[in-house]
């Protein structure tokens, strides 16, 4: 069935016609949709289904539909474990932590960045502090525990600098979370400061010109152009990590920690995995997963909200 | 002009020069380990090397490159990163394609975006995750590291706002010239869709091969680990030594683990200096909006 078939009194035009239809053809869209969509069936919403399992004492060998029900008295059980709200603290405790630096420091850098005039070192000095972000935590653990060891490279210039006695940065509970904090920044600063970059080059020129002829030296005008047109983008920034408030890294802590710092240390994902993997209690650490992940979901849906009325911020 | 005036000039040198020792700083970690790596044991067991490799030798590599774990696990890691980016590319795109389409186009498009955008809100967890695979038969098979992440949703998100920032008449001319959705998807988004492409295949590779968490969960056979995995346990077993100053029984293990760690963030080193001037523009796009 051609196109002529279809305008046959304007034979002039039989090629748009053809093209409007497979314009208008959707089953090809969705086609291009569906390896992705079945994918995601498979690996994010039957394991959805899986929560179930928080309700149930699950058995392996029993498996999901003729394991016991038993409400919600793993629930129960993690309310009542002291343990439970001491790792709840932590992970609030390491999550706003590195909230608040990782805001705060990369601003100071983005602006301290924005003033470098000669080109090649700006370049130079991105590339560097971008760096860590791609080095995995397996890897910089490896060095972190190399060089903060005792007798590390760390040590030896605070003794030799300070003389003070060598610190145990990882098997000291207090040491250990400023290590936690600290190696956090310094991994993640360059990457985080990479949309206040992106801000910065968005300012309009012209806002400094006229500064200039006012009379406003740099300082004034950072503080009068720079910083204000930077604060919209701290603000969505801040908010959306209020969704992230209970992920408080695993990869960095399951590599960094050892049974000495559980208790200033553990946090809600890595005893996840303790309980439930390696002890096999597969439904209380899915009863606990639950509960993180319920309050997670309450709270991006709250800051993506927020980002939305004060910065207009959408995903898609 | 204030860039002439002293003060801004003093600044700018005392600027230049803290940045500059900040960026080495996040260099020297690294840098460290490279010159442990290089130098004789009993140096480096002394803990004498700092800037400078001390009784230069190569020793250290050799052993790891004659270490079979050590690599079997490497080419597991290249075919995970290989054919995990690769098939992730090909999922994403196109599906990012389609879903950049507007809903006069596409009509299910809102519907299937919010079926994707749930699975980033919301997810199973750890131990469902792990039954799935059990349930699946994939345990101890290369598909379970690859399969689960296949669809990063974050990934198509990206991918879509930047396909959305394609002139509309490009696509309209390939239409008119009797191309269909795949045919302008590849040759018109594709070719001008770089800098997005090279920035997400950029996350999707240092994904992979940093990723180490499901070996450890996923992989039973030792020829079957992961790199990264492999180097967690080596860095895990090797955990005592900071515990316990006096265990200096794996110390000896020290040039041989800096070479090994060093090898293993080698590929990242080598491609991200060639990738990052296109994530720089990538994200953007992605992460900031008029």
């Amino acid at each position: 069935m051609g196109a002529n078939t279809v305008q046959q009194g304007n034979p002039v035009k039989p090629k748009r016609v053809k093209n409007k239809k497979s314009y208008k053809q959707p089953w090809i869209l969705h086609f291009m949709v569906l390896p992705a969509a079945i994918m995601v069936f498979i690996f994010a919403y039957i394991p959805m289904s899986g929560v179930l399992m928080a309700f149930q004492d699950y058995k392996p060998a029993l498996g999901f539909f003729d394991s016991p029900w038993v409400g919600l008295k793993h629930f129960r059980y993690m309310w009542e474990n002291e343990y439970f709200l001491q790792i709840t603290y932590n992970t609030l405790f390491f999550a706003i932590s590195k909230m608040v630096m990782n805001l705060v420091i990369p601003f100071f850098f983005a602006l301290l960045l924005n003033e470098v005039r000669k080109m090649a070192l700006k370049r130079t000095i991105q590339t560097l502090v971008y760096l860590p972000h791609f080095l995995s935590w397996v890897t910089l653990s490896g060095i972190l525990i190399d060089i903060l060891a005792q007798t590390g490279l760390m040590n030896q210039f605070l003794t030799s600098v300070f003389g003070i006695k060598p610190i145990f940065f990882l098997g000291d509970g207090g040491w250990f979370r400023f290590t936690v904090i600290f190696s956090d920044v310094w991994k993640e600063f360059g990457f985080n400061m990479i949309i206040f970059l992106a801000a910065l080059s968005g300012i309009n020129p012209a806002l400094y010109e006229a500064a200039e002829v006012d009379g406003a030296g740099r300082w004034k005008q950072t503080l009068y152009i720079t910083i204000p047109s930077l604060i919209p983008i701290a603000i969505v920034i801040a908010t959306l990590a209020l969704g992230n408030v209970l992920n408080a890294n695993f990869d960095q802590i399951f590599n960094l920690y050892s049974p000495l710092i559980y208790q200033q240390g553990d946090i809600i994902d890595t005893f996840v995995y303790r309980e439930g993997l390696l002890s096999g209690q597969f439904s209380f650490a899915t009863a606990v997963n639950l509960f993180k992940s319920f309050i997670s979901l309450i709270l991006i849906v709250i800051s993506y909200r927020l980002a939305y009325r004060f910065a207009g911020y959408r995903i898609f | 002009m204030y860039h002439k005036t002293t003060s801004y000039r003093i600044f700018s040198v005392f600027n230049n020069v803290i940045l500059t020792l900040v960026s080495i700083l996040c260099l020297l970690p690294l840098y460290h380990l490279l010159m442990v790596s290089l130098s004789s044991t009993a140096p480096a067991n002394a803990g004498l090397v700092t800037f400078w490799p001390i009784g230069f030798t190569l020793e250290a590599y050799a052993k790891t490159f004659n270490n079979v774990n050590f690599l079997n696990s490497l080419w597991v890691s290249v075919q995970r990163t290989v054919l995990g980016t690769g098939l992730a590319l090909v999922v994403n795109t196109i599906a990012a394609y389609a879903l950049s389409k507007e809903t006069r186009v596409f009509r299910a498009r809102n519907i299937y975006l919010w079926y994707f955008v749930v699975t980033m809100l919301f997810s199973g967890g750890l131990i469902p995750g792990y039954i799935l695979i059990l349930k699946l038969g994939l345990m101890n098979n290369l598909l379970a590291l690859i399969l689960p992440g296949l669809v990063a949703v974050f990934n198509i998100i990206l991918l879509l706002n930047f396909f959305r920032g394609v002139p509309r008449d490009l696509e309209e001319a390939a239409f008119i010239d009797g191309a269909g959705h795949f045919r302008t998807f590849i040759s018109i988004y594709l070719p001008v869709s770089l800098p997005v492409i090279a920035t997400v295949s950029l996350f999707m590779m240092v994904g992979h091969w940093n990723a180490y968490f499901d070996g450890i969960i996923y992989i039973r056979d030792a020829e079957k680990l992961p790199l990264a995995t492999f180097m967690q346990t080596i860095i895990v077993q090797a955990d005592m030594s900071k515990l316990d100053p006096s265990a200096v029984a794996n110390l000896s293990q020290r040039t041989i683990r800096a070479s090994q760690i060093f090898i293993s963030a080698l590929p990242i080193l080598l491609v991200y200096p060639f990738l990052q001037r296109f994530f720089v523009t990538g994200i953007v796009v992605g992460a900031v909006k008029e």
